[in-house]
């Protein structure tokens, strides 16, 4: 028998210990079941699987971890989009979905304290009896996680005007990878300190896992009204939506799909969008009434100046979940059309939409590989679907490379690798491409600050880990300057 | 005169470089040289200057706020960024702007202004810049819309303690690449590196705007009436109480959106707010500003939205028993107040005060810090109370500044 073999009997048998024989995985085929997340072409069979029940758990599973010097992954419900929860094959998994308790609901504080498990819809669904939501609405709420959203920093259709989970997100409770549990922020706003709770959101995975999450509520809106309108051109809609935003309207979305997108919708949901569309744009303005009424009106007209050639209102809920129906499923309807696709996640400056939509078609018309544009085009954040078929000799490269064309656009104006998904493991080799030597290495000081031994979520994110090595003078507990009896009374 | 071979290796490093003078000094510590960088390459070239002549490092922009903070435990070299101005980039169609770091908050507007769009950021100060504004982490009334530094910077440019330069964020709005290390020296004090550049999401300036008053005798009803207002919906800009020592209380509302929308909205909060509510399209005295002046003491005091009505009673309770005349004033709507007091209080009387302070903003989720105290008081007053994460936090300056050469002393727990 190997060491490694021995090793993992010793440390499953030390999370049993911890945590009960129940909530540890050790079966091959079980174990399978974890070994990818929304981004299935990359596959990794855990080592083991924990399934804590709570944060104390939770932190005995890491310190077991610790001990072992094994490196753990943490997992939310597996919805991510860049290999951010893929396991390492010597590594414990640490899924959340064991921990799905909503623990407060305090509408007169405008928070809601949940466990990291709980799916973000359920939050909403909680609060919505109080008049309140949850904001942040990724496509993929009904199933993802607030752990893996505060990982992500996800965003979603409605943060243009909301914000993302970063500034809805109020206190963490989290267990370092050290294994010592720290809360960071809480019920009150700017705690005193380093603002470590921003620096955590978004930081997927590598520095701790949050077992417990504070997130602010939102009153929900009095009014709200969606327009959907067909242009004939992606051009036009794109010029609609900057005069939106010039004429400084904010609202709560604005959404674009081209004429492949809308294709790939109509053949999976049925929407309904006008025939010979070749882009549609849906726009939803939210508020106190007498705002949305003022607004809405001069939307509708600035969509109509852009030559929009059909506008539809909708009348009631019912038929905006129709308008919506087709954006939300956009990325698993491209599957009617194409028997393979990447979904590429990046962002540009709004005002250079058109010019990047005429590349991405000539890279396109290039290669020999369609493109599927659906958009948060408020804020630039683009989802070009790459279409392809890997049963073709030569296809499975072409669309990677026009995929990975498409993140050099989006730099080279000035814009982001990615918007919502995050980097994980999928680009973590195109960070160079946007952040120098020396910025990769000054984010990494924070990493090796909550993780020296690089334990948590490795080789995600970062395409060349720092060795963080020893600081001078680091030591646990006492502060120099107070063993010097400098900072005493601080 | 000696030569002064430190100045000299200074000198070297960038153009602007002198002897400290009798005004160069933090929080009552005098610095030994003053530098004045014009760009972020001049800025890194000095810091490795400090770095290799072990020089123990402040940052300083308008000057505004150098009494924020302890002192430094050891102070060499002011670095002022008041050479390293200018907005770089404003591009409107996007709605943001990048600015240097030395650029004053209170020229934005007359950049922004003409293509109708705002950093939508108070300065509770004046005479502030805008990485003085990051470096310490202010804001003002609405937030509560807009939120603060922290939500509305998107990129940032850094120089580290060694004299390397890096960038974390960008110029677009949604961005998820990388650490958010921008948020990281919010607030920071200058402990962790210079902040030389700053990326801002700006918003479109209102159409119009309405103040909505009303005075009422007890700070708790104040309170009380901005809860009110908050279940609402009538999504305010800015939700504000001021409680001045010995006068009534006054809170206030903040609208901002069309002409029709806000006369509407107006009308629906005088309603709410009572019978003689007032509305007007000023703002009142003393608004966004902080309850008191030069050389005061200065405490922010948080706490979950449920305990504002209280912290506002609790607060003054405590002040009439420590016979303390504390004035109030901040953001109900979002629970942060700040609070003055006479800068020759009395300093056992204060720190009696910022103790009890503790205990009721404990009680209801909050923390009370003293921002800025005169010496006597600081001697007196553990500024920045219970932090949690502290550990963390000084393994975080740890790898940024072991040296501990950046601001030694002024932040928490002695950072
Ligand atoms: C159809 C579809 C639509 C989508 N639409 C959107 C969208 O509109 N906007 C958007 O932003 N994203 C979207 N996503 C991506 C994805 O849903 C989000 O990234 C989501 O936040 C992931 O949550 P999860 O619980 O599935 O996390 P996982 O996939 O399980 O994990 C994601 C990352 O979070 C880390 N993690 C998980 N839990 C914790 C924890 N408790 N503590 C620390 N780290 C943790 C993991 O290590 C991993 O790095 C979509 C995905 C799909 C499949």
């Amino acid at each position: 028998m190997s060491r490694t073999t021995t090793d993992l009997d010793a440390l499953a048998a030390a999370l049993r210990a911890a945590i009960g024989a129940d909530r540890v995985i050790t079966d091959r085929q079980q174990l399978r079941t974890y070994e990818c997340d929304g981004l299935a072409q990359y596959k990794v069979i855990p080592a083991l699987v924990a399934l804590p029940a709570d944060a104390e758990q939770c932190a005995a599973v890491v310190r077991a971890c610790v001990a072992a010097g094994t490196p753990f992954v943490a997992r939310g419900s597996g919805t991510g989009l860049s290999g951010g929860a893929l396991p390492r094959a010597d590594g414990v998994l640490v899924v959340a979905s064991q921990m799905r308790d909503i623990l407060e609901i305090a509408p007169d504080d405008e928070r809601a304290v949940v466990q990291p498990g709980v799916i973000n819809l359920a939050i909403t669904r909680a609060a919505a009896p109080y008049g309140y939501y949850y904001a942040p609405d990724p496509s993929s709420q009904q199933i993802c996680s607030i752990g893996g959203n505060v990982a992500e920093n996800s965003g979603g259709a409605h943060c243009l005007k909301y914000g993302f989970t970063t500034n809805h997100v109020l206190g963490v409770e989290l267990v370092a990878p050290d294994g010592d549990r720290v809360r960071l922020g809480g019920r009150a706003p700017d705690a005193p300190g380093y603002d470590l709770l921003g620096a955590f959101v978004g930081s997927e995975g590598t520095l701790g896992i949050a077992t417990e999450v504070t997130v602010r509520l939102t009153r929900l809106p009095e009014s709200v009204r969606t327009l959907l309108a067909a242009f004939e051109t992606t051009d036009q809609a794109g010029a609609a939506t900057s005069a939106i935003i010039a004429a400084g309207v904010v609202p709560a979305a604005v959404e674009m799909m081209d004429a492949l997108a809308i294709e790939a919708a109509e053949a999976a949901v049925h929407c309904g969008y006008p025939p010979g569309a070749g882009a549609v744009l849906i726009v939803e303005l939210d508020g106190p009434e007498p705002e949305v009424a003022a607004q809405f009106a001069q939307v509708e007209s600035l969509c109509r100046e852009n030559r929009a050639f059909e506008i539809r209102i909708a009348a009631d809920d019912a038929e905006r979940a129709l308008f919506w129906k087709g954006r939300k499923s956009a990325f698993a309807a491209v599957g009617r059309i194409s028997p393979d696709y990447i979904v590429q996640d990046g962002v540009i400056p709004r005002t250079a939409l058109s010019e990047v939509l005429r590349r991405i078609g000539e890279l396109s018309a290039e290669r020999g590989i369609r493109v599927a544009n659906v958009f948060h085009a408020g804020d630039g954040n683009l989802h070009p679907l790459v279409l392809f078929d890997a049963a073709v000799d030569g296809e499975t490269v072409r669309a990677e490379e026009v995929s990975g064309a498409i993140l050099d656009l989006c730099v080279t104006h000035g814009g982001s690798i990615t918007g919502e998904h995050g980097v994980g493991m999928d680009k973590a080799k195109y960070m160079p491409r946007m952040f120098t030597d020396d910025d990769l290495d000054t984010m990494q000081l924070l990493r090796c600050a909550f993780d020296p031994d690089g334990l948590a979520n490795p080789g995600k994110v970062f395409p060349t880990p720092r060795l963080c090595g020893e600081v001078p003078g680091r030591r646990k507990g006492v502060h120099p300057a107070q063993e010097a009896g400098l900072a005493e009374a601080f | 005169m000696p030569a002064d071979r430190t100045l000299d290796q200074l000198r070297a490093a960038a153009e602007v470089v002198r002897a400290a003078g009798e005004h160069d000094t933090v929080a009552g510590v005098a610095a030994r040289y003053v530098a004045a960088p014009r760009d972020t390459g001049q800025a890194a070239s000095l810091l490795r200057a400090a770095a290799a002549l072990d020089l123990a490092v402040t940052f300083r922009g308008g000057g505004t706020r150098q009494d924020w903070g302890s002192p430094p435990r050891r102070l060499d070299l002011i670095l002022d960024t008041t050479a390293l101005t200018g907005v770089v980039e404003h591009a409107a169609g996007d709605l943001i702007t990048v600015v240097r770091a030395g650029t004053r908050l209170d020229e934005l507007p007359g950049t922004l202004a003409g293509a109708g769009q705002q950093l939508a950021l108070d300065a509770p100060l004046p005479g502030g810049t805008v990485g003085g504004a990051v470096a310490t982490n202010t804001s003002g009334p609405r937030r509560m819309l807009y939120g603060t530094v922290r939500d509305l910077l998107i990129g940032v440019t850094l120089v580290r303690a060694d004299g390397v330069v890096a960038h974390a964020g960008g110029k677009v709005v949604k961005n998820v690449a990388g650490y958010d290390l921008g948020k990281l020296v919010t607030g920071a004090y200058g402990t962790l590196g210079l902040i030389t550049q700053c990326a801002f999401r700006l918003h479109p300036l209102p159409a119009a705007v309405a103040y909505v008053s009303r005075a009422v005798d007890d700070p708790a009803e104040a309170g009380r009436l901005a809860g009110t207002v908050r279940a609402a919906q009538l999504v305010p800009t800015a939700l504000e109480v001021d409680a001045p020592a010995g006068e009534r209380a006054t809170v206030t509302v903040l609208l901002e959106g069309t002409p029709a929308g806000v006369t509407a909205r107006a009308a629906a909060a005088r309603r709410l707010l009572g019978a003689d509510a007032t509305a007007a399209d000023q703002p009142p005295e003393g608004w966004a500003r902080c309850p008191w002046r030069d050389g005061d003491v200065g405490l922010k005091l948080t706490a979950a939205l449920s305990g504002v009505p209280r912290l506002l009673s609790d607060a003054r309770a405590a002040a009439d028993r420590h016979d303390l005349p504390l004035s109030l004033r901040g953001s109900a709507g979002v629970g942060v107040l700040y609070a003055g007091l006479p800068g020759a209080s009395d300093p056992e009387r204060v720190a009696g005060l910022v103790d009890a302070l503790r205990t009721t903003t404990a009680a209801v989720g909050g923390h009370t810090v003293a921002l800025t105290a005169p010496a006597p008081v600081r001697d007196r007053v553990d500024l920045w109370g219970p932090v949690p994460g502290l550990e963390l936090m000084r393994r975080v300056k740890q790898r940024f500044d072991p040296d501990a050469r950046l601001a030694p002393g002024r932040f928490v727990g002695g950072i």
